[in-house]
């Protein structure tokens, strides 16, 4: 049986880890290879870096960055934003980077989600999903562009239609969560993990270790994603895990 | 130093597995030159892509050949992934493919009601006893595959995974050796599994040296 999986996530800009992460044990706090490092240690399962660099030379240096991570952990690694093309993925895969995270360009260009699975393998293709409850409809609404652009799309249609495509797995974020710490949103990681067969990783609202068992048990997912809690210490990998182990879910 | 070849046939990305080579003490040179195969102290088979692909680039530039000459000088050889599959007789991934037959056996598609690929870390069953085991206790490792080994003799199984089946995980028959998961990417216990490996080639038991 598969663990569950646990993976923090960084966010990158020109290089460097955004948000003001204060580890006393990193001699660089900024340097997101420190960063993944120390993760990786912690017990991290996996782990997801966002680049939000604005600009090519931004971007540039994130081929360096995910290089340098290569070299340096020993657990499988995701790196997103800004990539429209499968060259760009095809860059980022050779730098030594296990799986691309597309968003906003496969809503665009939904076949860029067919052309990267067949060139690379699903099993490279995740396909990040922001989602919002639209009260009208009573159900979740996909938004591009950092949850700036509300699509008009609807989220379970659109998980569907990327896991036909040829997605690997969805990293799928309630930005109704997002922020809150009250938990990850069960019921559109429900919805969603029943309207596919691929995995499902939740993202948005962790705040306390137990929200990871309760996405796990009761919203069927296969992955809990946070960002927050681990930087600033709130908690560490291994209380999650030993609180998980201890409401006996299969945990590495 | 031990030199390892890290065989490259054109798939795949080999800056892991190599950079998690030199950590542990050796010196990891990534090569399609024959004779800086065979003159290697181990050798190890990666692989990310297809079978039949695989086995026609290896057949292409003579490095199936190379590496069964390799396995014939008794050195260690390890097959990570589609690597390990290729050690086989005989691969199904788009129709049937001669493997390079170091290990009696065939890869055949996961067949049934669940996710495919197996992606993701799963627990190590040993069934064996191997140098590649020693001193290691069962822990997780992380996969991603969607086919699997069905070796024929069941003493070159030294350890399996449980997907809705016994899944191979560890092969091993003399100094012919594969792993189904990526131990580049399987954290502690995979970098000590590929220490044990690199222990036959002559490494010292160092320790890892980030």
């Amino acid at each position: 049986m598969l663990a569950k999986r646990i993976i923090p996530c960084l966010d990158v800009k020109d290089g460097r880890v955004v948000k003001g992460v204060n580890f006393v044990n990193l001699r660089d706090a900024g340097d997101p290879v420190e960063l993944a490092s120390l993760y990786d240690r912690e017990g991290a399962d996996e782990l997801v870096f966002l680049d939000i660099s604005a600009s090519v030379e931004g971007r540039a240096t994130m081929i360096e960055v995910v290089r340098r991570t290569a070299g340096e952990i020993t657990i499988p690694f995701t790196v997103g934003g800004g990539i429209s093309q499968t060259d760009d993925m095809k860059r980022i895969l050779r730098a030594g980077a296990d799986k691309i995270g597309i968003n906003t360009a496969a809503v665009l260009n939904p076949q860029l989600i067919s052309d990267g699975a067949r060139r690379f393998g699903s099993q490279c293709i995740v396909v990040a999903v922001d989602a919002r409850f639209n009260p009208e409809w009573g159900e979740w609404e996909v938004y591009t562009h950092g949850g700036r652009k509300p699509t008009g799309q609807r989220a379970l249609e659109w998980v569907r239609r990327a896991e036909q495509l040829g997605a690997g797995e969805l990293l799928l974020t309630s930005m109704d969560a997002d922020g809150t710490k009250d938990g990850f949103d069960l019921a559109l990681t429900r919805a969603v993990s029943q309207s596919v067969g691929i995995p499902v990783i939740a993202s948005g609202g962790a705040g306390r270790k137990e929200h990871f068992g309760e996405v796990f048990r009761e919203a069927g997912a296969d992955a809990g994603l946070a960002a927050t809690i681990f930087h600033y210490k709130e908690m560490t990998i291994a209380e999650v895990k030993d609180e998980l182990r201890r409401e006996g879910v299969a945990v590495r | 130093m031990s030199a390892i070849a890290v065989i490259d046939y054109g798939l795949g990305n080999l800056h892991s597995v190599s950079k998690a080579v030199e950590r542990l003490g050796c010196e990891a040179l990534v090569t399609s030159d024959l004779a800086e195969i065979l003159s290697a102290d181990g050798a190890i088979l990666p692989g990310v892509g297809a079978f039949g692909d695989a086995m026609a680039f290896l057949r292409e530039t003579g490095m199936d050949e190379a590496t069964r000459a390799f396995a014939a000088s008794g050195k260690p050889l390890l097959g990570i992934c589609l690597g390990m599959q290729l050690l086989f007789d005989e691969g199904e991934e788009h129709g049937p493919h001669q493997g390079l037959g170091l290990l009696p056996g065939r890869v055949v598609r996961f067949r049934g009601e669940y996710k495919i690929p197996h992606m993701g870390w799963n627990r190590l069953q040993f069934r064996q006893e191997s140098p590649l085991l020693e001193g290691l206790e069962e822990g997780h490792v992380y996969f991603v595959h969607s086919y699997h080994a069905l070796p024929a003799e069941p003493l070159d199984l030294i350890a399996v995974t449980d997907y809705h089946q016994p899944v191979t995980a560890i092969v091993g028959r003399g100094n012919v050796t594969g792993m189904q998961f990526h131990p580049e990417k399987s954290g502690e216990l995979g970098m000590s599994l590929l220490r044990n490996f690199l222990r036959l080639a002559g490494a010292p038991a160092a320790s890892d040296n980030r």
